[in-house]
């Protein structure tokens, strides 16, 4: 088999899985999660909530280890990483940000809210939109890269503080992970919660890899316009 | 009203999705065209190098 149908049969397969766990998740979300007894249906809406922040919080991981990677060996594949899962990280924080005031209106009667969670969390959106946005303001490709490696390092260090931030500053926003939450969830809700982090796992692998395949594409593209010019 | 927004809520997370998916598309169709226009380029400086002088 050559390379180019490998890489096709490889995408359609991964597509597949990726089409089955999104049916599975909303099977779950909408089926087989039990009705929250307080809040009622419109809980649900975490269920695409906090795989989404989760999966923001490790695609910033990924950008300040690409970021490291890159300053330490300078090679072009770590700042396509790093530029890849920031942008997905983006799309990821922007779920957050619209589904959480959503819910908010129905759990707190308004849409937002000035407290620690949601405040850190904004911060970490407008941190990584100035990321994305390094490659404007220069030509240079080596200086865009160098940049984007330490605004990557550097804003990474919100992550840990919107984590914190609801045991830090206590707020009103619910607890998830760890002991005495009051927004611990029922053991019924884990799984469906479970099949949600595959879901939104797979789909950070997969658009991160489309993105950093035309990145690389876009680079080479790059690289021949320079040459014809010289 | 707790239906209305868990409806909008999850109608926005497809918006947003799809909306990435053809942003990337969009990049797909200009990176073509560029390679394209490349394509032109080098196949005239070719013939150009094999015209007899």
């Amino acid at each position: 088999m050559n390379l180019a149908l490998q890489t096709t049969v490889r995408s359609i397969c991964l597509w597949a899985v990726l089409t089955l766990c999104m049916l599975a998740s909303i099977h779950g979300v909408f089926l087989d999660a039990p009705r929250e007894r307080v809040m009622g249906d419109v809980q649900r809406i975490f269920y695409f909530h906090f795989p989404a922040a989760l999966g923001s919080f490790l695609a910033f991981a990924v950008v300040c280890f690409a970021g490291v990677s890159y300053l330490c060996t300078r090679q072009r594949r770590w700042d396509h990483l790093g530029r890849a899962s920031a942008e997905v990280g983006v799309l990821f924080c922007t779920i957050v940000l619209v589904s959480g005031p959503l819910w908010a209106k129905s759990a707190w009667g308004t849409w937002w809210t000035w407290e620690a969670r949601l405040t850190t969390m904004l911060v970490l959106w407008l941190l990584y939109i100035s990321y994305l946005m390094i490659g404007l303001y220069t030509d240079s490709r080596e200086q865009r890269a160098r940049a984007a490696a330490v605004v990557g390092i550097v804003a990474f260090l919100d992550v840990p503080i919107v984590y914190f931030s609801v045991k830090w500053w206590r707020g009103h926003h619910p607890i998830i992970l760890g002991r005495g939450g009051e927004g611990g969830l029922s053991p019924e809700m884990w799984p469906v919660v479970w099949i949600c982090l595959v879901t939104f796992l797979l789909l950070y692998g997969i658009l991160v890899g489309l993105r950093m395949s035309l990145a690389r594409a876009e680079d080479i593209v790059l690289d021949m316009e320079e040459h014809l010019q010289n | 009203m707790s239906l209305n927004l868990l409806f909008w809520a999850y109608t926005l997370i497809w918006i947003l999705l799809a909306g990435y998916l053809g942003l990337l598309g969009l990049r797909q169709q200009a990176l073509t065209r560029r390679v394209d226009r490349l394509r032109a380029r080098l196949g005239s400086q070719t013939a150009g190098k094999q015209e007899p002088s």
